[in-house]
């Protein structure tokens, strides 16, 4: 599963990880969380990550 | 200083740095600045926000004339960045406060700073309010304007927002109100702040410009924790902060350059000069003479950046990229971008510069444009007839932004 980089502030989304401070379990991938889920460090929405390379 | 009373029994106790020429080592600051913090004499006494360590003594002096500091119960953190954090752990000693109010962000970046697990830190969530007696404060998330923990603090008995670094500017003065002060000054400094360090965040200012427009909050006077206080001119730092986010653009031209012995600075002349003829405005700017920051505050509503240096060791002169880096982390959006120079034996600094700008996401509709060594005049008027394409573009791109 792919990680995904916020473009923002460089947070990264690892799927492994998910982000359960915010509801999202381990093994999430990135493209399978809610349209309302925002980047847990500057709140950026999903528009604003990239693929990691 | 002398303290402010800016609302009924809300006071400005802030501390005023007159001589500060340079703003965190990144931005100028010519005219100095303010670290404002705000004191409210209520059944539960509140500071919102400190200053820097060093002027921990000024604060706590202006506290004061007040009341006695350990009277406060109450410490609101805005945003932890040490320009109003650093007198936090003197005033936390001093106070020993009932509780330490910031964001689920600052929580954290509290803990970072100082290291501090036993302060009664207790963490508030956007829309969650407080009572403080005989008035209510509620938090606004904010985050990015300009930290991931920033948050606003809405006094709604006093229609006063606490805006933390959003809507301020670099500004030493004892006259602390907006109207005391020229208002065309009070905005040009606003965009130089704006410019140099919200910019990349412009999107989240967008948000939350129309959060504040939607939830209906009457704002009467806006407290920043840098410069002047906003009471007379509220709509217009609003609208100013709308058109710096959306980035709007005039039919500008910044025309920014380093040069050894004049070719590359006489092939951005001619350039600058076809661009004029064909009724633009230009600024002709020096990086020797110029601050990067100084540079970013006239680009801020330019529409085009045009870059001139020569080749040096196969790339661009120092102070060029060094502007570039700068440039490029402060995310300008709808711009177009072209470059030139001069070279003696390996021309790249053109191409070098104009990949920057692409990847900085500017248009660059004319290609890089290389001399060897010192312009003929038919050199020079290749210059001007790139000036005259870009005259074009420039104009096309101005007329296509969204009303």
């Amino acid at each position: 599963m792919e990680k995904w980089i916020c473009e923002i502030c460089g947070y990264v989304y690892d799927p492994a990880e998910g982000d359960p401070d915010n509801g999202i379990p381990a093994g999430t991938r990135f493209e399978d969380l809610p349209a309302e889920w925002v980047c847990p460090v500057c709140g950026a929405t999903k528009d604003d990550f990239v693929k990691e390379a | 200083m002398a303290v402010v009373e800016i609302k009924k029994n809300v006071y400005w106790v802030g501390a005023v740095d007159w001589n500060i020429k340079n703003f965190h080592g990144y931005s100028l600051a010519r005219r100095g600045t303010t670290y404002n913090a705000f004191l409210v004499l209520d059944d539960k006494v509140t500071l919102f926000d400190t200053v820097p360590e060093k002027f921990r003594l000024d604060l706590y002096h202006q506290i004061h004339k007040l009341i006695k500091p350990s009277d406060i119960d109450y410490l609101v953190v805005n945003h932890v960045e040490l320009d109003h954090s650093g007198a936090l752990p003197f005033m936390v000693e001093k106070c020993s406060p009932e509780k330490i109010f910031c964001s689920p962000m600052g929580e954290k970046s509290l803990l970072s700073h100082f290291h501090r697990p036993d302060w009664p830190v207790q963490v508030v969530k956007d829309g969650d309010s407080i009572s403080l007696g005989q008035t209510n404060v509620q938090f606004m998330e904010a985050r990015m304007l300009h930290w991931p923990d920033t948050m606003f603090s809405y006094i709604p008995e006093h229609k006063l927002l606490i805006s933390s670094d959003a809507f301020g500017q670099n500004i030493a003065t004892t006259r602390l109100f907006d109207d005391q002060n020229d208002l065309s000054l009070l905005l040009s400094e606003a965009r130089h702040y704006y410019t140099n360090i919200i910019l990349p965040f412009s999107g989240f200012v967008q948000k939350a410009l129309a959060r504040v427009r939607e939830s209906g909050l009457e704002i009467d006077m806006i407290a920043p924790d840098h410069g002047i206080v906003w009471r007379s001119h509220v709509p217009e730092i609003l609208k100013a902060y709308d058109d710096f986010s959306s980035q709007r653009i005039r039919e500008k031209a910044v025309l920014v350059f380093d040069t050894m012995w004049h070719s590359s600075e006489k092939m951005l002349k001619a350039l600058g000069d076809a661009l004029v003829e064909e009724g633009l405005e230009i600024n002709f700017m020096s990086l020797k003479k110029f601050h990067h920051s100084d540079v970013m505050g006239e680009f801020s509503d330019a529409a085009a950046l045009i870059c001139a240096s020569p080749t040096h060791n196969n790339g661009m002169l120092p102070l060029m990229a060094n502007f570039l880096t700068y440039m490029k982390g402060l995310k300008p959006k709808g711009r177009i971008g072209a470059a030139l120079g001069s070279f003696g034996w390996s021309g790249e600094a053109p191409k070098a510069m104009a990949d920057i700008l692409e990847t900085a996401g500017f248009d660059v509709p004319v290609p890089p444009l290389k001399v060897q060594n010192v312009p003929t005049h038919e050199d020079l008027a290749r210059c001007r007839e790139m000036g005259k394409t870009l005259a074009r573009s420039i104009k096309e791109k101005v007329a296509g932004q969204k009303h």
